[in-house]
């Protein structure tokens, strides 16, 4: 199942709406790292308010989605991290330290804001 | 010879036992007044229920006595127990202890005892039937008053706890943005959880950006909690909130050091109120005097 990614300005936004399999993130990392050089985009806002659980692989590939968006020039930002998916995130010892979170959609927009007329 | 009014009898009972149990009974209640005083007298030179007044053990003694009584004769302990919570519930605010009850009921089948052994000290072997009725039931009546003063205790306590731990963990909102934790007494494992998951939904709720911590008020913390507390930071950072930790004890300090804690992970800052200013600086905020001064106290 696709996820589907829709463009703001300088911004993409992947809006996660069910369950992903191993397979549908290595897509949507795939995806989002493409559009980046395709649009010239300098943030990316993935919003994962729908999902109940962030298992290791799916917070392992969010890292590296991250991490290879940046060597193409821009930010991203995982949003709606739910309390309980957050609780048993750190009580397994998965913390996404070096990603960015925000709470949800709006902040998330003025985060990508704010790093921009920082950098 | 008193007449025995007819109520339900344990069936367990062998009809002799019954017999003597009718016997007994009617000597107990006979005797009512000089007994109740024997053993009022005796409560007294033990120095228990000092909390209350000469009356008021009195008026007690006499509900236990007739409820021990009823109890013997029937052979069925709801009613007994039933009296017990309610006695239990009126004399532990008066500050009671378990030992007193425990020791007034075992006065009193000491008081009954010795004056079976007075009325059939002529007749061993009576005396010896006697006392294998009275025994047992006497046994499982201070059983039966002692547990229930001890789970009404035991009720009173959880409740307590229960109350405690729905007080002493507010998420207050200072500011825009900006979310208080004070944290005071004792953080347990459970008490801990509560906190992370309170903090979380409020986070949420009041789309805060800063959290302050404040663990002024928390004398220790083992390093279970210390971890407990880590989590919380890294929890609320997933959605989007930073948190500072304020007013950590040298304590407290020592067991974060000791547990390994990633320092570049914690914000820390030593008072409350430094927390507040950090917070408001993280958000943007900065708070002038005015150029009039303090605004003049009303009359």
């Amino acid at each position: 199942m696709a996820v589907p990614i829709l463009k703001q300005s300088h911004y993409l936004i992947a809006t996660i709406q069910s369950a992903l399999t191993d397979q549908d993130f290595v897509q949507l990392r795939d995806a989002l790292v493409e559009k980046v050089g395709r649009f010239r985009s300098r943030g990316v806002i993935v919003d994962v308010t729908a999902l109940d659980v962030l298992d290791s692989f799916a917070s392992r590939t969010l890292r590296d989605l991250a991490y290879m968006i940046r060597l193409r020039g821009a930010h991203t930002v995982i949003v709606g991290i739910q309390p309980d998916v957050a609780f048993a995130m750190v009580q397994l010892g998965i913390t996404l330290s070096d990603v960015s979170t925000a709470l949800d959609l709006e902040e998330g927009l003025t985060f990508l804001d704010n790093v921009e007329s920082t950098t | 010879m008193a007449t025995v009014k007819s109520k339900t009898v344990n069936p367990a009972m062998t009809e002799s036992t019954v017999a003597l149990l009718r016997e007994l009974v009617a000597h107990l209640r006979d005797n009512r007044t000089e007994l109740r005083e024997e053993w009022a007298r005796r409560i007294t030179e033990a120095r228990l229920l000092t909390a209350m007044t000469k009356e008021e053990i009195f008026a007690e003694a006499t509900s236990v006595y007739d409820n021990y009584v009823e109890a013997l004769e029937t052979g069925t302990f709801e009613a007994l127990q039933a009296y017990a919570r309610n006695l239990s519930e009126r004399i532990i605010p008066r500050g009671v202890e378990t030992d007193e009850v425990v020791g007034i009921v075992l006065l009193l089948r000491d008081v009954l005892a010795r004056s079976l052994f007075a009325k059939y000290r002529s007749d061993f072997d009576l005396l010896n039937r006697i006392l294998d009725a009275y025994e047992p039931a006497a046994n499982r009546i201070a059983n039966t008053v002692a547990v229930g003063f001890v789970q009404e205790r035991e009720r009173i306590i959880r409740e307590q706890q229960e109350a405690i731990r729905e007080l002493s963990t507010p998420v207050l909102q200072v500011r825009e943005r900006l979310l208080i934790l004070p944290i005071i007494g004792v953080i347990d494992p459970l008490r801990a959880r509560q906190l992370t998951e309170q903090l979380l939904q409020a986070i949420r709720a009041n789309r805060a950006r800063v959290v302050v911590i404040d663990i002024t008020g928390v004398a220790e913390m083992d390093s279970h909690v210390a971890n407990h507390l880590v989590q919380t930071v890294e929890a609320s950072r997933l959605l989007g909130a930073t948190v500072i930790v304020t007013g950590l004890s040298p304590d407290i300090a020592q067991t974060l050091v000791n547990i390994g804690v990633d320092l570049a992970k914690m914000n820390t800052v030593g008072d409350l109120q430094g927390g507040i200013e950090e917070a408001e600086r993280l958000l943007g905020y900065k708070v002038v005097m005015h150029e009039s001064g303090p605004a003049p106290k009303k009359s």
